[in-house]
């Protein structure tokens, strides 16, 4: 199946684009407006910070952008095609090839290797196994981690779990990479490995979005936007859409990632 | 993504929780092993009663003589008893004309023999220095033998020239060539039976004992010698019709009636002065009986295979509640519906499958054995029914919690706590 399955997406249109987005939790007295009508547009090669209080909206907002959630009304295109209109077999496609989600608690499965919970994505994909191999160990080697690739989760850091999740995110190399405060259980160090990773990424031209609350995980952004009660209030450029990000010198991170 | 790999998955499931698979699993294979067994049982003793009719005699009627009124009961056990001096009634007992009535062929088409009996019980029987009190002894015609299914196993029958002639021969049951002769060959020997000298003729094969009594501790000799020195030329104790086939009986039975009403002058309304054993019907009746039976166990064995499967269910929801996060992440990194719901049916499957093949082998092992005195007799349908119906289980109790587990919405399923 070609990368073009769910639509007719072309290299103009921006990766992601969201209009007048609402999100309501919960009914009558009880109703929650997490969103309050946020628009954004996201264009290929970004690599976007979001930022802003917490309850402010900003999971919410990363969970619409993921597909795992539905927002209560207004449009969400990715790479120019209505999710709000694709069913659940199409639906599940898109998460499975368009977006890489990675979470705070880096939610891979127990009781499986780390080559096994990075080839599952592959797996659900239909790609055959020797394929599904070869990719997931050279994910698993991009971040860093061949040498645990046989370990469990249970076994393995806080920091190289986390690696693991971003490399299971990579491995279908998604259009859009999503990270919900991905360094927000982690050290300075690990945090400082997640963002060269980050960086490396953003700097080969793939999208990149991430929530975070760190003003130093902000700084590596391209473009930080702030949300606040449910809406944006600032979008604010620190470096071109199609230049390296701000701060790829940083080499003692590159540094401590290859030291492993 | 196909059907091997979700397979994989499954078993992965499985075996993460050893203790618990193995503990949902011995629910089917007990649920599995009980329906097999207890149906083995079920027809096993049916089978054991049907062939103990069958070596009563097949195809036979015996007519006895009924007084209703003071003495009720069978009079089938003492010959000459009854007769005319049954007391308040002036019912009359059976005769040997009543026999020759019957076995008239233009009035009984479906009869194929008739033998006119009397009966005499504990006839002391004594050989040289031996003696034994034989608990039946009969006197008949020699199509006796097949109507109630007495081959011999040395010697002869007597024949009808023996009848006619009045000779004192005997055919003797095991049990009595036994406790008279012991390893002595008992055929040619004069035995003394109530004072009379009997030759033996032949001896009967063994046919175990039937509801207690000894089958083998009878002799056998023709009626007018019995009539003689033993019973008198009172009426008969019985007459043993066989039909011509199993599906002649009814007819046999008809056409016996009709005969002996006309003989006895019963008409109307009027209670009949004898009654008709029919040996087929009581087979029927018996069959419809253990059927009955086997059924109740094939029941109560059901209601454990269905309690198996419930055990299914609930741990199946356990399972889906407990992974609901595994559900969530799984879907989050693209998963679609049919293979979430694939991998807990082949949960739910497997366990009921291999629960269920267990169940077949314990059930296959345990019918080796004999189980309350039945050696039960494996019903090949039993086997697939309940494989079946453990597998049905298995898809329909899994379903539920499959279904509800490949429905939820990713981000459900990550916040589940
Ligand atoms: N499932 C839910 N049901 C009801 N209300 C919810 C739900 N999820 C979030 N909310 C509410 O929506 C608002 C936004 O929540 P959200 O999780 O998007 O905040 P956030 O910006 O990610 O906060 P944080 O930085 O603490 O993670 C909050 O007021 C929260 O209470
Ligand atoms: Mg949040």
């Amino acid at each position: 199946m070609s990368e073009t399955a769910e639509g007719t997406a072309t290299a103009a249109d921006p990766v992601l684009l969201i209009r007048d987005v609402t999100k309501v939790y919960g009914e009558g007295e009880a109703a929650v407006r997490a969103l309050r009508g946020v628009s954004l547009t996201v264009e290929p090669g970004d690599y976007v910070a979001i930022m802003g209080a917490s309850g402010s909206g900003k999971s919410t907002l990363m969970n619409i952008i993921g597909c795992l959630d539905v927002p209560t009304a207004g449009t969400y295109l990715l790479g120019g095609v209505d999710v709000g209109a694709l069913d659940e077999v199409r639906l599940a496609r898109v998460r499975n090839r368009r977006i890489g989600f990675i979470f705070q608690s880096f939610n891979l499965i127990p009781r499986m290797s780390a080559l096994a919970n990075v080839e599952l994505p592959l797996a659900y994909g239909g790609v055959r196994a020797a394929e599904r191999r070869r990719r997931a160990l050279a994910a698993l080697g991009l971040v860093g981690l061949s040498d645990r690739v046989r370990h469990q989760p249970n076994e393995l850091s806080g920091g190289q779990q986390q690696r693991v999740a971003v490399a299971r995110a990579l491995v279908t190399s998604p259009t859009l990479l999503l990270a919900d405060e991905p360094t927000g259980a982690l050290d300075s160090t690990s945090t400082k490995d997640i963002l060269a990773i980050f960086d490396r990424l953003s700097l080969s031209g793939r999208t990149i979005v991430v929530i975070t609350h760190e003003d130093d995980v902000a700084a590596h952004a391209k473009r930080v936007v702030r949300l606040m009660d449910g809406r944006i209030v600032d979008d604010r450029r620190q470096a071109p859409v199609d230049g390296p990000p701000p701060l790829i010198d940083d080499r003692s991170s590159t540094g401590a990632m290859s030291e492993r | 993504m196909n059907v091997l790999e979700i397979s994989r998955f499954a078993v992965r499931g499985l075996t993460a929780n050893k203790m618990r698979s193995v503990l949902t699993m011995l629910g089917i294979l007990i649920g599995v092993a009980a329906v097999i067994l207890l149906v083995a049982v079920g027809q096993g003793s049916s089978d054991a009663i049907k062939q103990r009719i069958q070596s009563l005699g097949a195809n036979t009627l015996t007519v006895s003589a009924s007084f209703s009124g003071g003495f009720g009961g069978p009079a089938g056990g003492r010959g000459g008893g009854g007769g005319a001096a049954g007391p308040r009634t002036q019912a009359r007992g059976l005769t040997l004309e009543d026999a020759r009535a019957i076995a008239a062929s233009g009035d009984a088409p479906s009869v194929k023999s008739v033998s006119p009996v009397v009966t005499s019980s504990s006839a002391t029987t004594t050989y040289e220095g031996a003696s034994h009190s034989i608990s039946q002894v009969v006197g008949t015609y020699p199509s006796y033998f097949e109507a109630t299914n007495k081959p011999v196993t040395s010697g002869a029958y007597f024949t009808n020239q023996d009848v006619t002639a009045v000779r004192k021969v005997v055919v003797i049951g095991k049990t009595v060539a036994d406790e008279l002769f012991g390893q002595v060959d008992p055929v040619g020997k004069k035995v003394n039976i109530q004072g009379a000298a009997f030759t033996v003729v032949g001896v009967l094969k063994e046919s175990g004992s039937t509801g207690g009594q000894d089958a083998d501790d009878i002799a056998v000799a023709p009626l007018p010698a019995v009539q003689q020195s033993l019973t008198g030329y009172g009426s008969l104790g019985s007459i043993v019709v066989q039909a011509t086939s199993a599906e002649a009986t009814d007819a046999a039975e008809a056409e016996i009636t009709a005969v002996l009403n006309e003989r006895h002058d019963i008409t109307g309304n009027a209670t009949a002065d004898y009654r008709i054993l029919n040996q087929a019907s009581l087979q029927e009746t018996v069959t419809e009986a253990t059927g009955t039976f086997t059924v109740l166990l094939a029941a109560v064995a059901a209601i454990s295979l269905l309690v198996g499967g419930i055990g299914i269910t609930n741990i199946m929801l356990v399972t889906v509640t407990e992974r609901t996060r595994e559900i969530g992440i799984r879907k989050a990194i693209g998963a679609p519906r049919g293979a979430i719901l694939g991998q807990f049916l082949i949960e739910a499957t497997l366990l009921s499958l291999v629960g269920g093949l267990l169940g077949v082998g314990v059930a296959v092992a345990g019918s080796q054995f004999t189980i309350a005195g039945v050696q039960p007799v494996l019903v090949p349908q039993s086997i697939v029914l309940a494989l079946g119906v453990s597998i049905a289980i298995g898809l329909f109790f899994g379903s539920y919690p499959a279904n509800r587990a490949a429905k939820l919405r990713p981000i459900e399923a990550l916040r589940f706590e």
